[in-house]
């Protein structure tokens, strides 16, 4: 399979602290690959380095064969990078729906019209509509941001991504406050669109993790310690050791 | 609680009903106030696409308002005096035009705009206002010590400038000229807070990683907006010059970016016809406040504070219920 992402070298310090210490990992076409790690590993910082808000001290990014480490985030997004952030950011003046259109309208590209209303543009409204569709959002498209509670903010996160069309996501911690009815939708929603686009995915709920990925990398400190399928993780004594606890009941 | 549209309505009638009905009555010092506040209402459109839409605090936008007045000015003081403006190497005469003097005044303020949003969109929060009010003193200090249009005495215009077809030294029909630019001006920055750009700028000013991740450059889109604005305070500037027919260092002043401002934000930061609403209560609180008091501006302060305290939709917040602008 081909390499969508190929990150070669990455890293990065704030000062003392080595956020990130020499990573290297893939994303293939039609995978997860899931990002675990303790809290402070520097998930969220590698995942910024690779969506383009962060720029590494050294190390490459390729995105689909091109070198993109010097482009900046709205460009990566432009290729069709698309991301999910840990917390929400969505316009929160503007409707559900209002927020998808703009995620469709991101991926469009021609955003200097002046005349005619955005909300009445079909292509964009029917992307829209269709990621909302997907996410078990349109009932709610007409609301406020402001008025829609924390889970689903988190759905539309998910949303807005997929009205970007993107090649690739990045999706950091999309399950965070879902509860377990929410969280086990969604990883029934992910694992038919990886098919679409590949998916790396950070993320703490370990039984989503251990189901969903394909592969999945273990980030201790900065480092890598181990990259394999769920059941090569379960059994690595690294990662037993560094992550899990020396007694730890894994999935 | 009545409706936004129907309040905007009511707003625009009002606007044209009360200098027509002046009109009648021949009271011409009201249809002269009334064209006061459409022309100081059209800079309130002006700021409200950078400060209401994009979010953009600017305290320079007398920098965009005086470059056109000044654009009027330049033009049509060389038109009365008979001296062109430069023989070499080809002629520029002045004009009295004001259909030229607008497109003057709206291209040399969009040129300032993108030369001072270029330098200052770099920045944001205090540092934004502060390098904005920055760029403004700069040129209100230039235009003082610039002898050969006025310095600090300003330029006196004698007759008012030409618009085909209209007597503008009638009350009157100069009122209808502003209020008709003023309207104009309003629709089209109702098509643009609607439009695709629209919503980019006001996505942006509400989580601009969101417009990151979208893939649009929050710089762009600033910038953009922000000479929009500059290039409607710049036609507002010209029209403010013809309706004194004088032109002075003030208007570039950051009280004037302040005033703007305040229209605005009595308003409601973000809504149509909130400069509108905002200056027309400037405008009557000066006359009549001003006739009583020569330090009327403590009861500005006041209603601007009871507004920001208590009503953050401004006066038309107040009168829809509604907190937030746009739907």
């Amino acid at each position: 399979m081909t390499d969508i992402l190929d990150i070669r070298g990455i890293s990065k310090s704030f000062g003392a602290l080595q956020a990130s210490d020499d990573i290297s990992l893939s994303l293939k076409a039609g995978e997860i690959h899931a990002l675990i790690g303790p809290n402070g590993a520097g998930k969220s910082t590698l995942i910024n380095q690779i969506a383009g808000g962060l720029k590494p001290d050294s190390g490459t990014v390729n995105f689909n064969g091109q070198n993109i480490t010097t482009l900046a985030a709205p460009a990566r997004a432009r290729l069709g990078l698309a991301r999910t952030f840990q917390i929400s950011q969505l316009a929160s003046e503007m409707t559900v729906l209002q927020n998808a259109v703009f995620g469709a309208l991101g991926a469009d590209g021609r955003v200097s019209r002046f005349w005619q209303p955005v909300m009445k543009d079909k292509a964009l409204l029917e992307a829209a509509n269709s990621a909302l569709n997907r996410v078990g959002l349109s009932h709610r498209s007409r609301e406020r941001v402001s008025e829609i509670s924390h889970g689903e903010r988190r759905q539309l996160e998910v949303a807005v991504a997929l009205s970007q069309h993107p090649k690739a996501f990045l999706m950091d911690e999309p399950m965070a406050g879902l509860g377990h009815g929410g969280s086990e939708r969604l990883t029934g929603f992910l694992r038919e669109l990886k098919h679409e686009a590949p998916i790396l995915l950070v993320e703490h709920d370990m039984d989503a993790v251990f189901a969903l990925a394909d592969r999945i990398s273990v980030l201790v400190y900065g480092k890598i310690i181990a990259t394999g399928t769920a059941d090569e993780i379960r059994s690595n004594p690294l990662v037993r050791e560094a992550y899990l606890g020396e007694e730890g009941d894994v999935a | 609680m009545i409706r936004e549209k129907h309040l905007n309505s009511l707003i625009w009638l009002g606007m044209l009903l009360i200098p027509l009905a002046a009109w009648q009555m021949d009271q011409p010092y009201t249809i002269t106030l009334a064209t006061k506040i459409c022309v100081l209402a059209l800079a309130g459109v002006g700021l409200n696409i950078a400060l209401g839409l994009g979010g953009m605090i600017s305290l320079g936008h007398a920098a965009f308002f005086g470059i056109g007045g000044y654009a009027m000015g330049i033009l049509a003081s060389h038109a009365q005096s008979y001296a062109p403006i430069m023989e070499h190497p080809f002629l520029i005469e002045g004009t009295k035009s004001m259909l030229v003097i607008w497109i003057f005044a709206v291209v040399m303020s969009g040129l300032a705009a993108l030369a001072i949003g270029a330098l200052s969109l770099r920045t944001n929060g205090a540092y934004f206002i502060m390098i904005t009010l920055a760029f403004g003193q700069m040129l209100y200090f230039f235009a003082i010590s610039w002898p050969a249009y006025g310095g600090e005495d300003g330029l006196s215009i004698y007759v008012r400038n030409d618009f085909p077809g209209l007597n503008t030294l009638m009350p009157v029909q100069f009122f209808a000229l502003c209020f008709g630019l003023l309207t104009l001006v309003i629709f089209l920055s109702s098509r643009l807070q609607n439009s695709r750009f629209g919503m980019a700028l006001q996505a942006t000013r509400q989580n601009e990683n969101r417009t990151r991740a979208i893939g649009l450059t929050p710089y762009k889109i600033r910038l953009i907006a922000f000479v929009i604005s500059g290039m409607i305070c710049g036609l507002a500037g010209a029209l403010s010059a013809d309706l004194n027919r004088f032109v002075s260092p003030t208007m570039l002043s950051w009280h004037t970016s302040g005033e703007i401002m305040i229209f605005v934000i009595l308003g409601g930061t973000g809504r149509l016809f909130a400069p509108l609403i905002g200056a027309a209560i400037y405008i009557m609180l000066e006359h009549f406040l001003g006739g009583i008091s020569d330090y009327w501006q403590i009861f500005l302060g006041l209603l601007l504070l009871m507004v920001v305290l208590f009503a953050p939709g401004g006066v038309i917040g107040l009168l829809t219920r509604r907190e937030a602008a746009h739907d």
